[in-house]
């Protein structure tokens, strides 16, 4: 039984991995398309992503060196990602649900690797280092871990009801409400599991050291604690491989819609490096049927682009 | 107030119109446009035509006739999910596959967009108008129909030919002023959306309002500019405006045309010479005297900078582009310069950035700059002075949101105004509303649409504008003006100005930017602004 839940969950985990890999690799995949980027540019350069400003606001941009701040994009993603800024400010009525959701998220997954390096650090280090890395994460881990809950699961709670709300009851389909359920129950069962039976987290601990350290062992003590910690692990394996199969992979899709359309503002400059892929895009064919286009599969968007225009259709 | 309940109602097969707007229970304006029972009246559709078009609410835009066969009605079906097919592949969509997808792929339906949009909050939140309606009910038909994913992921929706008619015409219901992808926190772009459903009504469908493709891109591809002006014409009306620039201004002028190897290739918004011809008079006025070197192109479509294609069609956005670039090529000039036109500046600038190589990829720079420019050498000598009323900036979006072009235009207005005259709308910036002509509306005016765009899509930005000069006594005894540099912008401005009769009551005269810099010219005649309602 205990075996079973072992390759669940590295399934899970195999499972979450090979499928944000393949989300990414499908948006990096895409082909170059037109310039559609939306300002501010938190990358601009020499002050100007603080207004919106951008290098087109220089005389003969093409021929200076063009102004990146790495470091205005950070200050711009890590707000972000972590507190979910954009939200908080666009709507607020929906970051008092949606932040405690993803910041239970992020302290949950910070928790489980918390535990992943204790388990990695007790087996391989001397017991000197081993002794104090695990005091420090006897603190940590039921702290990350217990508030994650709390905050993950009174955040799927407020979604789900937000979602149930007359202006977006229409738009949410039932798929919507499943997952929010199942983040409930996975979330609420692991949350009764730290109540009930692993107040320290320490049984937890024991089954993901086992698990980074293939020690495939049945859990210490073993009955009624053990089953709902196991239950807990299945739910969240389960949830793990789940989450990069729906829309909630937009972690994912945000990564790009940031660096690839918004802030995607690299100019095409002549001889330079892009000259050669917009070849290749304007010998594409089209297939486009209008009358003023007549698109056979064989003309390409070059042809279609320099050719003289049908009339306009009566 | 009339709206659809869910989503599935646009396949409801009534006849009936699925929205329709109260003018009473909208919000109302600032004084002296605050007596919501005294606003100009809304002109109705007649029967006639609620019988022969497809009606989405009060106003029609596409001229989609009814279909009168069921082989018609399954035309227009098919017709649609095989463009909607095109937009999924890299041949056909290269252009925007990458946004079109990821705004499909990752709504989580927030509705954050929704509270950005201005078009859905003055029509009092009518549910046509929201921005995910019209996202939504593409996104089902994506899911449903092209991918046959589950309905119980995605979201179910009938498909029939009212729904995708109504869709069509939904498209051009937005502005496209992509605000509300400014505030998505996942970069969602419903802007996008309602733009790749135009794509498909043109490119595959044939199905484009008139004024955008046959009386615009279409014209202007054949004739020069969508204004009708050939060459010839274009011409002598440039030297009609020379003449009467002269004469306002007291300076000689003589507009240059096809200069071999100027280094500046000026194109302007060929509306501007029809409707606002003091904005090319105060071009060539400044640009002499900074002595720069430049020059117009009498070349087939190279005098007239729109590109209507930036709005429903890649393919015709790319024939006008090349034409422009190709005749800058041609004179050999070193870059070019885009008169006041928000959309000819996002269109040849950045959206061509991605289609120009080689000896087409000519630098692009807005006049904006060049213009700053100008005014930081010191070539113009300057009297503040001459502007001393109340001036507010509309931001196009175009050249603010979407391109970051948001310094140039204030660092002008700084130095050609006199302290203290200058106030900014709220909000502003990239984060400013659409003038509400945005996408094509300001050129669009068939059946009874501008005065739907009057009531909605323009409201907000006049509601701005109000605002902007509650502080001033709001007659015609205190001129103020409204800095608008960009034609479609002006065209929309103009409109709603007149409709609310915002001259006579409240004294709000607009015009562009260049026009302010020549009327604080120490060397021109006082008085370049004549404040005279044209």
């Amino acid at each position: 039984m205990t075996t079973l839940v072992y390759i669940i969950a590295y399934l899970g985990i195999v499972f979450f991995l090979i499928a944000v890999a393949a989300r990414f690799v499908f948006w990096s995949r895409m082909p170059m398309h037109l310039r559609w980027e939306l300002y501010p540019v938190a990358h601009e350069g020499g002050g100007r992503a603080a207004y919106g400003g951008s290098y087109l606001e220089e005389s003969d941009w093409w021929q200076k060196k063009r102004q990146v701040s790495l470091l205005g994009e950070l200050k711009v993603m890590v707000p972000e990602i972590l507190f979910l800024v954009a939200l908080r400010e666009h709507n607020p009525k929906l970051w008092t649900r949606s932040f405690p959701f993803h910041f239970g998220l992020y302290l949950v997954a910070a928790a489980t690797i918390l535990m992943m390096v204790g388990g990695v650090v007790a087996a391989v280090m001397p017991a000197s280092i081993a002794g104090p890395v695990a005091r420090v994460l006897a603190i940590l881990v039921p702290l990350f871990g217990a508030a994650g809950l709390v905050l993950g699961l009174l955040g799927a709670i407020g979604l789900y009801q937000r979602r149930a709300s007359r202006d977006m009851r229409d738009y949410t389909a039932p798929a919507d409400f499943f997952n929010l359920i199942f983040f409930v129950v996975a979330f609420g069962i692991a949350l009764l599991t730290f109540l009930l039976v692993d107040r320290d987290f320490s049984l937890v601990s024991g089954f993901v050291a086992n698990l980074v350290t293939f020690n495939l062992v049945p859990l210490v003590g073993g009955g009624a604690a053990a089953i709902l910690l196991l239950l807990s692990v299945v739910l969240l394996s389960f949830l793990v491989a789940y989450i990069p199969t729906t829309h909630m992979s937009h972690f994912v899709g945000k990564y790009f819609a940031y660096h690839s359309i918004r802030w995607k503002d690299e100019p095409n400059l002549r001889g330079g490096d892009q000259e050669a892929t917009i070849h290749e895009l304007l010998n594409q064919p089209i297939s486009w049927s209008a009358p003023h286009i007549r698109g056979d599969g064989k003309k390409t968007w070059l042809e279609a682009a320099t050719e003289e225009p049908e009339e306009p259709p009566k | 107030m009339k709206e659809p309940q869910s989503v599935k109602d646009i396949a409801k097969n009534s006849g009936e119109p699925l929205a329709r707007i109260e003018a009473l229970e909208q919000i109302p304006l600032p004084p002296p446009f605050d007596k919501i029972d005294e606003e100009p009246p809304f002109a109705q559709l007649t029967d006639e035509e609620r019988e022969k078009f497809v009606v989405l609410d009060d106003t029609i835009a596409v001229n989609i006739v009814k279909p009168e066969s069921k082989e018609e009605e399954d035309r227009l079906v098919k017709g649609f999910l095989s463009g909607l097919e095109k937009l999924m592949t890299v041949e056909d969509n290269w252009t925007f596959l990458q946004p079109f997808e990821m705004s499909m792929e990752h709504c989580a339906h927030c509705q954050t967009c929704s509270d950005a949009c201005p078009i859905y909050e003055e029509s009092g939140e009518n549910e046509l108008y929201r921005p995910m309606y019209r996202s939504e009910i593409l996104r089902r038909i994506y899911f449903k129909y092209v991918k046959k994913a589950s309905t119980k992921v995605h979201g179910d929706i009938d498909l029939n030919w009212e729904v995708v008619a109504r869709l069509i015409e939904l498209s051009y219901r937005c502005n496209l002023c992509r605000r509300c992808a400014q505030t998505c926190p996942i970069g969602v772009d419903n802007a996008l959306l309602s733009r790749e459903i135009r794509k498909i009504a043109s490119m595959e469908m044939g199905i484009v309002p008139k004024e955008l493709h046959a009386d615009g891109s279409v014209l202007q591809l054949k004739v020069g500019s969508s204004t009708g002006m050939t060459p010839l014409v274009v011409k002598d009306n440039i030297e009609f405006i020379d003449e009467d620039t002269a004469e306002r201004t007291g300076i000689e002028i003589e507009t240059p045309w096809d200069v071999q190897g100027a280094d500046i290739l000026l194109i302007h918004n060929a509306g501007e010479i029809m409707a606002w011809p003091e904005n090319p008079g105060a071009f060539a006025t400044v640009f002499e005297a900074a002595g720069l070197s430049w020059t117009l192109s009498s070349e087939i479509v190279a005098y007239d900078g729109i590109n209507y294609g930036v709005w429903y069609d890649d393919v015709q956005f790319a024939r006008v582009a090349v034409k422009h670039a190709s005749a800058a090529r041609d004179l050999g000039v070193k870059k070019i310069v885009l008169g006041e036109c928000g959309h000819a500046h996002k269109a040849l600038t950045v959206i061509a950035d991605k289609i120009l190589t080689g000896d087409l990829n000519i630098p692009r720079e807005s006049s904006m700059v060049t213009l700053r420019d100008i005014i930081r050498s010191g070539k113009l000598k300057l009297d503040p002075s001459r502007n001393d009323f109340p001036v507010t900036l509309h931001d196009p979006c175009n050249l603010v949101r979407l391109m970051g072009i948001v310094s140039p235009q204030r660092e002008i207005l700084e130095a050609i105004l006199p302290p203290g005259r200058f106030r900014e709308m709220t909000p502003h910036g990239v984060e400013n509303y659409c003038c509400g002509g945005g996408s094509g509306f300001a050129i669009m005016s068939g059946h009874n649409f501008s005065d739907w765009r009057h009531r909605l899509t323009g409201r907000k930005k006049f509601r701005q504008i109000l605002e902007a000069f509650q502080d001033e006594p709001m007659d015609i005894e205190h001129p103020k003006y409204l800095c608008a540099p960009c034609s479609n912008c002006k065209g929309q401005i103009r409109d709603i100005i007149a409709y609310y009769d915002a001259w006579e009551k409240a004294g709000i005269y607009y015009g562009g930017l260049v026009e302010l810099i020549v009327n604080a010219m120490v060397d021109v005649q006082p008085g370049f602004i004549d404040w005279e309602w044209h």
